[in-house]
């Protein structure tokens, strides 16, 4: 039956849990596209053929076909809030992640949205840069009100010596935990050696 | 903190109101409680954010040569955070709604008559136009030129759903102001009048005290 295609994508969607992204359904768009093509060059057959021979007979055909070509339209419109609202979930991406996506998830996008995500990160970045008379800010940085001045972290990787504000030097190797002052620690933790422990 | 600020004031523009810091950072707060409320993009204030990024370098060059170990130190760190906190919340908020309303706030700032205070900063206007852009593009590639000819525009305005500019908004008044018209819910209600009173605080439809936040007569809260 006509239409049932789109229908099956919208609900797809609608079933990813919120702010998942869902694998992009390449096959499944296609075919909704290509019955949409089919319906139209149908109809426009019909209606030259109609119109020259007379043959009024026709009409419930197109009319019917016209009918699945509006709720395919409609589907679409449906999916296009769809492909919107992916949209939305690869624009949290950056601000969850940061301007370089995990491989799983890039495997979900279609071409268009990771170019769509590398046009974003870029806009981005300019606009940072260009904050307070060309000093920059990373506002993706500071997401939450600082709660204290002191932070527990754990240390990733090795990375060595590192030396804090009253001159002394901490050794920084895998799995060791410090308490150390959040200001110092957050260009590291951007970088992965080391990470916030939450207690 | 205003003792070690003393020369701020010197590197502001002479034309410009004197602000001391913390007369600075209180209207900057102000800008951030607002954003965060109100339904729809504010009037910029590029001012304020770039008087503060001036002023958060100020404390880091005073914290860099500071002694080591000064009990003083940590507590402007724990201020710099603060501030650099609120400010980047207030710019995120914005950047939100540009975001979320891109073809309405777009649209707003062309039809903008020359001498009105801009809504967006000229980098805000070019974040703008890219996203519109870059988006036009998605949905052209990803969909639409696969559709049949008659169904291959989207026309973004009319899809973007606009802000709710009759959301609810708590607000604490900072001028009295007198007979505010209040719409009616019902059809039973007639529309009257309330005086808002200095330092009181009501819950109103944003769409009736729009114009008092932008002149400042109210706060959002």
């Amino acid at each position: 039956m006509f239409c049932e295609k789109a229908i099956e994508l919208i609900r797809e969607l609608k079933r990813a849990a919120d702010g998942q992204l869902p694998a992009f359904n390449e096959d499944g768009i296609r075919q909704v596209f290509e019955e949409m093509k089919a319906l139209y060059e149908q109809n426009q057959m019909d209606v030259n053929v109609a119109k020259s021979d007379g043959r009024s007979d026709l009409i419930p055909t197109i009319k019917f076909r016209h009918c699945c070509l509006l709720r395919n339209q409609r589907c679409i419109a449906a999916y296009l809030c769809v492909f919107y609202d992916r949209l939305l979930r690869i624009r949290a991406l950056r601000w969850e992640y940061g301007s370089v996506l995990p491989t799983a998830i890039r495997f979900h996008m279609c071409a268009e949205e990771l170019e769509w995500f590398n046009q974003y990160k870029k806009s981005l970045a300019t606009y940072m840069r260009s904050l307070g008379g060309g000093g920059g800010l990373d506002i993706t940085q500071d997401m939450k009100p600082p709660k204290s001045l002191y932070i527990e972290v754990r240390c990733l990787k090795d990375y060595g010596e590192f030396e804090i504000d009253d001159g002394t030097t901490i050794l920084l190797k895998k799995n060791s935990q410090h308490f150390l002052p959040r200001w110092k620690c957050e260009q590291l933790i951007r970088q992965g050696v080391l990470e916030h422990v939450m207690s | 903190m205003a003792d070690t600020m003393g020369g701020f004031s010197d590197s502001e523009d002479e034309s410009q109101e004197l602000m001391t810091p913390a007369q600075l950072i209180g209207k900057l707060e102000e800008a951030w409680l607002n954003e965060k409320f109100a339904p729809e993009l504010l009037e910029n204030k590029s001012e304020i954010v770039e008087c503060v990024m001036e002023q958060l370098n100020h404390m880091e060059e005073n914290l860099q040569r500071s002694k080591k170990g000064d009990l003083r130190a940590t507590i402007h760190r724990m201020e710099t955070e603060r501030i650099r906190y609120v400010l980047s919340s207030y710019l995120r908020s914005r950047l939100q709604k540009i975001e979320k309303y891109f073809p309405h706030v777009l649209e707003k700032e062309k039809s903008r008559a020359e001498g009105e205070p801009s809504y967006l900063s000229p980098e805000e206007y070019a974040f703008a136009k890219e996203y519109y852009a870059n988006t036009e593009t998605f949905l052209k590639n990803v969909a639409l030129k696969s559709m049949p000819p008659n169904l291959q525009t989207v026309d973004l305005g009319k899809s973007v759903p606009k802000p709710n500019l009759d959301s609810f908004v708590f607000l604490r008044v900072k001028e009295r102001q007198e007979n505010i018209l209040v719409e009616p819910e019902t059809d039973e209600q007639r529309e009257y009048a309330v005086d808002f009173e200095e330092g009181s605080q009501h819950l109103i439809r944003y769409r009736t005290v729009a114009p008092l936040v932008a002149s400042g007569a109210v706060q959002l809260i």
